[in-house]
């Protein structure tokens, strides 16, 4: 406390800052940051450089130092390059649809129309539900004495869905694109809620049609939103882990719906593959990193 | 004293809806794709309930709409009799709320400090947290798992479970941006009149940050009550369990087996999905309001 009386003017002040007492009520946080996020991040680069596999508290064992060749390996892998293709099949799939269906609901509720509050409120539950009761229901939905098939009888894909080889990833994409679209039409919504009304105003004196003044006007204004909403989506496409799971039975049928952090599961967990998991880990990081600066780059670059 | 942001919206919202505007054509569309897209959004939810409510509901499209009479509530019987559901409910509800205590007691701190107090790291810390926003959470799989459950020993335990949620990041965030609207001033006189920091957190930025509090919880909620992944990796024990784990487990190994086991699937599915949605439906005019006023806009 000295140093707060001596901290509120002078050099003490120059050097830490007016408030020292935020030490105080920052350092809790910044525990949990160094040891939850901090520490882990260089432990995942760490291990993923050696031959890194699980002991008991305080086992002495020997893991050998690999350089690279964790990395070399997954590279090389079949089953890790099919879910890096099925993680790009899902955001072709998802990040489109998502940005079409979101800002197009956004846009319906931003006009002045009744019900507002209840279209809003029935398109964000899918997003606080959680994805293991949805799936519930997805199963039962798309199994192959299900309502679909038994509506779609003569023309149902054979196998049926979550166990055809070709479907298996589309279902996915949709019922995750689903799942999460609710956020995003609320990101469209509070980004169209910041457009100068006046721009459509001297559009429309200028004689611009309903769609032209959409295009021109709003899918401009709202590129900041679709940034983010790239950005977040690929994100969610990198970290699928729940619908392989559950909704394919392990990413089936054939690895057709193996993802990467399911591969990581599988060689991580299950097998003790630590290093190699850790491997996928970080080239999947570095894949989400680079994708979403490219988006940022192009999206933004006006 | 609510965010600007969210009064002003809210008020807005409400003169427009007083005139009763024409009806004209670009009305009926919108009002067309809204009532499209809620049935989209809405019916998997029904019949998710009308499954779990009948016994051997036909998979054609009748079954959709049974004959109340034969609703029944057998599911949640099987379904409990597989997975304990009061027990599961307890073990989500205790993961859920350690985080939650964690988030208000140490976010607030630091969104508090982050807004309104100036000493030197401060934007370190800052910059910290907007990097977890958007860092994958694969990314952390592995070597928490190796701290957590072989390091620490902590697997089968509630406070493994809590820990790598433990404080949110976007409710630090909003904590920050709420702090940050509040003037200065406000804060200045009490600090003159010789009240320490704490007081003036506790007497004064709390009381005022109730909006924000509760949009934080409420985004902190859904993470843990739905959160799957992590305590699926460190839980074996199956009184340990949280629901969406447990009804995952039932899932996974039942599905296969069972003739018909999406009636007890739903009936799960129902009772982990009823917390959420009630929450999110009881607040989410406060919810929606001032977590993207400030989320947004930044």
């Amino acid at each position: 406390m000295a140093v707060a009386a001596a901290g509120r003017g002078g050099r003490m002040r120059r050097l830490i800052g007016r408030d020292p007492i935020g030490y105080a009520f920052i350092a809790p946080y910044v525990v949990f940051l160094a040891a939850l996020f901090a520490y882990p991040l260089l432990l995942a680069l760490y291990i993923s450089f050696f031959d890194y596999f699980f002991a008991a508290p305080g086992a002495e064992v020997e893991r050998p130092f690999v350089g690279l060749r964790n990395y070399a390996q997954i590279l090389g892998d079949p089953v890790f390059q099919r879910a890096i293709l099925n993680v790009v099949e899902f955001i072709i799939i998802n990040v489109p649809l998502t940005v079409v269906l979101s800002l197009v609901l956004a846009s319906a509720l931003n006009a002045k129309l009744p019900f507002r509050a209840f279209f809003r409120t029935s398109y964000y539950i899918p997003y606080v539900t959680a994805s293991v009761a949805v799936i519930g229901v997805w199963l039962w939905l798309f199994s192959g004495t299900g309502l679909l098939n038994s509506l779609l009888s003569p023309i149902a894909p054979k196998p049926s869905w979550l166990v055809n080889e070709f479907w298996a990833m589309p279902v996915i994409a949709l019922t995750v694109t689903w799942k999460q679209l609710g956020f995003y039409v609320l990101i469209y919504l509070a980004a169209l809620q910041n457009i100068p009304k006046e721009l459509y105003e001297a559009a429309e004196v200028d004689g611009a049609g309903v769609v032209r003044r959409f295009l021109a006007i709003t899918v401009a204004e709202v590129r900041p939103a679709t940034t983010l909403v790239v950005i977040l989506a690929t994100i969610v496409g990198a970290n699928l882990f729940t619908e392989p799971y559950l909704l394919t039975g392990g990413g089936g049928p054939n690895g057709a719906s193996m993802s990467p952090v399911l591969l990581m599961y599988r060689q991580g967990i299950e097998q003790g593959h630590a290093g190699y998991a850790a491997a996928i880990g970080a080239v999947l990081a570095i894949g989400v990193m680079v994708i979403s600066a490219i988006n940022r780059f192009v999206l933004e670059r006006e | 004293m609510a965010s600007s942001v969210a009064t002003e919206r809210a008020s807005s919202e409400v003169s427009r809806r007083e005139p009763a505007a024409p009806i004209s054509l670009g009305r009926v569309a919108g009002l067309a794709v809204l009532t499209l897209g809620a049935v989209v959004f809405l019916f998997p939810f029904y019949y998710m309930v009308v499954g779990a409510l009948q016994r051997e509901p036909k998979t054609d499209i009748s079954g959709a709409f049974p004959n109340p009479a034969n609703l029944t509530l057998a599911n949640f019987a099987d379904i409990n009799a597989q997975v304990d559901l009061v027990r599961t409910l307890i073990n989500s509800g205790i993961f859920t709320g350690g985080v939650l205590l964690a988030t208000f007691v140490i976010g607030m701190l630091a969104g508090y400090a982050l807004a309104q107090l100036d000493f030197r790291g401060r934007n370190v810390v800052f910059n910290a947290m907007l990097l977890i926003l958007v860092l994958p959470f694969q990314l952390f799989m592995i070597p928490l798992y190796v701290l957590i459950v072989r390091t620490y020993g902590l697997a089968d335990n509630y406070l493994g479970m809590i820990l790598p949620f433990a404080v949110n990041a976007t409710a630090v965030f909003i904590f920050r941006q709420f702090f940050l609207q509040l003037p200065r001033e406000l804060f200045e006189s009490a600090r003159i009149d010789g009240a320490s920091e704490f007081m003036i957190l506790r007497r004064i930025a709390i009381p005022l940050a109730r909006p924000a509090i509760i949009t934080a919880l409420i985004v902190t909620f859904i993470g843990p009550w739905n959160e799957f992944l992590w305590p699926f990796l460190i839980t074996k024990q199956h009184d340990l369990q949280p629901l969406a784990v447990a009804l995952a487990n039932y899932i996974s190994t039942v599905a296969a087996r069972a003739a018909n086991p999406f009636g007890s699937i739903l009936a799960g599915a129902v009772v982990l999905a009823i917390p959420a949605v009630i929450v999110f439906v009881v607040f989410q005019r406060q919810f929606i309001e001032s977590n993207l006023g400030s989320g947004v806009k930044g």
